[in-house]
């Protein structure tokens, strides 16, 4: 028996070729990787997604191929699509919640910058009312306070 | 729940049987999922997973929970021929990198909206709350742990 065969072809029962799509990604140390593989995929299945794949991107599928396989098999009726499911939904609420926040700072900003304009409006009032450097006032700009006793 | 297999069947082969090329019996685990209208929904699956394994997982699970389970998979089958290389777990990477840019913005909204309150400045909020923005896990949903990626999104596996 070869002892060097990876953990897909020591599933399988069969020789571990040199070529062997599966024995980079599968080592013969973690059979639960491909076992996993297997029973959601099939071997046959994942050599061909890997085969259609360049040799640098194989590592990630086969990778994410287990992944997928775990959640399937922890979760047969929606696998990962539930972690999907879920995180939508906390991305809905979350942009919920901001848009609340948004709007609460809107609304105070909005009060804050009505405060700061009616300030400004008291403060103009005060240097075109003082005299000019000689003592005279400058009635041009006198403003009338008793309006703001009405 | 009432079987299926007590439902009067079509007289038209369901969507697998037809790619299968095989006979579409009454009691035709495929047929009330696979409709023979939809032909590219088994496609997707069998490419995918194969008709022997989605047959097991059917088998698996409860009856009032296939449809379900079926739906599930051929999102799972779409996304994987859509990107071979990631499948669904692409999908999951980008929401939660989507979940972590709102968790931040929530952060600096709070902050901001605490300003404005006049509670705290900026800088102390920020202080007290900003090691939310490196929180290893935003999910309240159990064994969350068990999710591939960590706050910078690298993948880890069990």
């Amino acid at each position: 028996m070869n002892s060097g065969r990876c953990a897909a072809c020591k599933h399988l029962r069969r020789r571990c070729p040199s070529d062997c799509v599966f024995s980079p990604y599968f080592p013969a140390n973690n059979p639960r990787r491909f076992a996993y593989v297997h029973k959601i995929y099939g071997a046959s299945n994942v050599g061909k997604i890997l085969l259609d794949l360049p040799v640098n991107r194989r590592a990630e599928a086969a990778d994410s191929l287990y992944y997928e396989a775990y959640c399937r098999i922890k979760d047969p009726v929606y696998g990962c699509v539930g972690l999907i499911t879920i995180l939508h939904q906390q991305i809905h609420n979350a942009q919920c919640q901001l848009a609340r926040i948004q709007a609460e700072i809107g609304a105070l900003s909005t009060q804050s910058q009505s405060e700061v304009q009616q300030f400004q409006q008291v403060e103009n009032v005060g240097p075109s009312f003082l005299p000019d450097q000689n003592g005279v006032p400058n009635s041009t700009s006198f403003y009338d306070l008793s309006t703001w006793f009405d | 729940m009432k079987s299926y297999q007590e439902q009067p069947r079509s007289s038209s082969s369901c969507a697998a049987c037809k790619f299968l090329k095989r006979r579409c019996t009454s009691n035709c685990q495929f047929a009330p999922y696979f409709r023979s209208d939809e032909p590219k929904k088994f496609a997707k699956v069998h490419k995918v997973f194969g008709a022997s394994n989605v047959s097991k997982i059917l088998n698996e699970v409860a009856e009032d929970q296939r449809e379900d389970t079926v739906d599930s998979l051929v999102y799972e089958a779409e996304v994987r021929l859509r990107d071979p290389v990631y499948g669904c777990i692409g999908a999951i990477a980008s929401l939660q990198h989507r979940m972590v840019e709102l968790q931040r913005d929530l952060i600096l909204a709070r902050a901001r909206l605490a300003s404005y309150v006049g509670h705290c400045s900026l800088s102390s909020f920020l202080d007290d709350h900003g090691g939310l923005f490196m929180a290893p896990n935003f999910l309240d949903i159990p064994e969350s742990n068990s999710l591939p990626f960590d706050q910078f999104g690298r993948f880890h596996f069990p």
